[in-house]
């Protein structure tokens, strides 16, 4: 177990604990870097994949995770992103580098104002109602067909950023990398919010509405601010994710969509980055995981690459059953006592994490 | 004038009346005690000074100022800090990041600004570590800084809410019952810190408490509620011996025997 000795205050202000970690962090980018160059073209697409959902987690994860707002709703403003982003492009020929932003901000406006109203509620009522407004924008697509092209849905131009092609399919490589810029500049955004009073704020609501009150945390205001940043980051994967799909309409971001983000970051591990990232790749990586799996047991069974429907709701449906009774901090917490058992080997005692109480309580408001 | 003049305030709750014509005020450097058995209104008052409940009839100013006309959260930046009953922490967070809350009042920043984090931030951020060192230094919370409230002893949990109360800097300082379930050692502990924080950083204190002994000890001034109404507001000592108090507290001889017969 590694003392720091802290000799200023920015020992705790700064991004990276000692240098050791940073060094960690610093070997884990090589990893990502180097990538493209290791994977082939369809494994490459499938990490491009886990990024763009780890950026959507990411931003569920400020909402649900950091400030103790549930969301159903989030592919809600996936979709926002997602038609902003391709809509700027398309309609008034803006460049990917200006539409991009441009939509991230439009979702991030847009969760903002629709948190206004839906912040007065707490807990499964907030959930209910967010739920309403992911099913209200499936159907809102549906019929603004004269600028959404409804059902039929649109196809987002090629990303060119200076001459320079980052096409999905030409240009796999390009476009992970890409992604991965977006992916780190979160997770920096992210840091800084956790590191200054704006994230302080929102734990504070998260633990306690009427003591963050008493401290001077305007509630409400925090609640939207979270609801901003969080629909804004999410836009921002839900840009991308129109990217990679290639194209999309009302049914690519379906309650489904949804869920999956609610229990990626559940499963991942509440209120971490780590988590964002744990998560997003089980919900990434488990339909391809699952297809695999099928077609090697088939060699040995028959049936071969038969689609046994449903298989991977109910795939899903196990892990977050097993998650919830035996590791209800997730795959980041079961990793955070894995590791303090080897730093403090052999004096781990079972019961050091068990404190353990579930976010999601700010319904205890008066 | 006073820091804090609470001028014939009433709540009711349905028909219920909380708070009862309740006036009285608090000056600038004293510490102020409110007793009374439970239900007497005493938390109400607190609530009501925090803008949760808004007083059916009667004003509450803060340095000359009513007060009915702000928001809750707009309380703390008065220079109102308090601390609750049951203890109120951020329990998934750092004792650390619990007191770092309580500078909230201080911030400066902008969401845009903290998200960039520029240096102006980092220099805002250098600053409330040293407040908040101070804020560690005087109630000895060196050992549970980058601990988690989660796993701290309640003795623990009922300093560090005070401290986040501190790190408001207030100037009005408000403890609801600051030892209850406090052992012998503690509650002393309690009482030189409430001289300190009067003596030292001259914060007026006002609170609510039953450990008579504890109120006797450090407040200049004692009010006794009874079922919202006022029963007797003097020193300690004039208020427990005051007839009324005791009989609110025990019952007068005659009529416990009528109940018996």
């Amino acid at each position: 177990m590694r003392t720091v000795f802290k000799t200023s205050y920015d020992a705790d202000i700064n991004l990276f604990r000692h240098r050791v970690q940073a060094g960690w962090y610093v070997l884990l980018l090589v990893v990502a870097l180097a990538l493209p160059f290791l994977l082939g073209t369809f494994a490459i697409g499938e990490m491009t994949n886990l990024l763009i959902w780890a950026i959507a987690c990411m931003g569920l994860m400020v909402l649900v995770g950091q400030t103790g707002q549930a969301s159903l709703g989030h592919a809600a403003f996936l979709a926002v992103g997602c038609y902003a982003n391709a809509l700027l492009q398309l309609n008034l020929g803006l460049p990917f580098i200006i539409a991009f932003p441009l939509a991230g901000l439009i979702a991030g406006v847009a969760g903002a104002l629709i948190a206004m109203p839906m912040t007065k509620l707490h807990g499964i009522y907030l959930a209910i109602g967010t739920l309403a407004i992911s099913i209200l924008t499936d159907d809102f697509i549906v019929l603004a067909e004269p600028l959404t092209n409804g059902v039929n849905g649109l196809m987002p131009p090629s990303i060119e950023i200076f001459g320079v092609s980052f096409d999905r399919y030409g240009m796999p490589g390009r476009l992970y990398y890409l992604v991965l810029a977006v992916a780190l500049a979160v997770i920096y955004l992210y840091r800084n919010m956790q590191r200054t009073p704006l994230g302080r704020s929102f734990a504070a609501v998260r633990d306690s509405e009427v003591s963050a009150q008493a401290m001077g945390v305007n509630v409400a205001r925090t609640k939207a601010t979270a609801f901003g940043i969080s629909a804004g980051i999410t836009g921002l994967a839900g840009a991308l994710m129109g990217h990679f799909a290639g194209i999309f309409n009302n049914e690519t971001f379906n309650i489904i969509i949804s869920i999956q983000l609610l229990l990626a970051i559940v499963i991942g591990g509440l209120g971490s980055i780590h988590g964002a990232f744990f998560g997003a790749a089980v919900v990434a990586l488990l339909p391809q995981g699952i297809s695999i799996t099928r077609d090697f047991l088939g060699q040995f069974v028959g049936g071969g690459s038969i689609a046994i429907p449903g298989l991977e709701s109910a795939v899903f449906g196990l892990i977050l059953i097993l998650f919830i009774l035996f590791e209800p901090m997730g795959i980041y917490g079961r990793w955070l006592k894995i590791r303090t058992y080897f730093e403090l080997f052999p004096f781990y005692r079972r019961d050091m994490f068990r404190r353990q109480k579930s976010y999601l309580k700010t319904e205890r408001m008066r | 004038m006073s820091l804090l003049e609470i001028d014939n305030v009433t709540l009711r709750f349905g028909g219920v009346v909380a708070v009862n014509k309740v006036s009285f005020n608090v000056e600038e450097g004293e510490v102020f005690a409110l007793v009374g058995p439970n239900g007497a209104g005493k938390s109400t008052l607190f609530n009501l000074i925090s803008r949760i409940y808004d007083p059916a009839e009667g004003d509450i100013r803060f340095d000359g100022r009513s007060i009915l006309d702000k928001a809750p959260h707009e309380i703390a930046r008065l220079g109102i800090a308090r601390t609750f009953q049951n203890i109120e922490l951020f329990d998934q967070a750092t004792v650390m990041q619990n007191l770092l809350v309580g500078r909230h009042r201080h911030r400066k920043g902008n969401m845009w600004s903290e998200l960039a984090f520029t240096p102006f931030v980092r220099a805002q951020e250098r600053r409330h570590r040293e407040a908040i060192e101070k804020v560690i230094d005087f109630l000895d919370l060196q050992a549970y800084r980058d601990k988690y409230i989660a796993g701290l002893p309640y003795g623990v949990r009922k300093v560090v809410e005070m401290g986040r109360a501190l790190a408001i800097e207030p100037r009005l300082l408000l403890l609801d019952e600051p030892a209850s379930g406090l052992s012998v050692e503690e509650t002393q502990d309690v009482a030189y810190w409430i001289e300190d924080i009067k003596k030292q950083m001259g914060i007026t204190v006002l609170m609510v408490e039953h450990d008579m002994h504890l109120v006797s000890s450090v407040s200049d001034r004692v009010l006794a509620l009874a079922d919202g109404k006022m029963l007797s507001l003097g020193t300690p000592h004039e208020v427990q011996n005051d007839p009324k108090v005791v009989e609110a507290y025990i019952g007068v001889a005659d009529e416990k025997e009528e109940v018996l017969a």
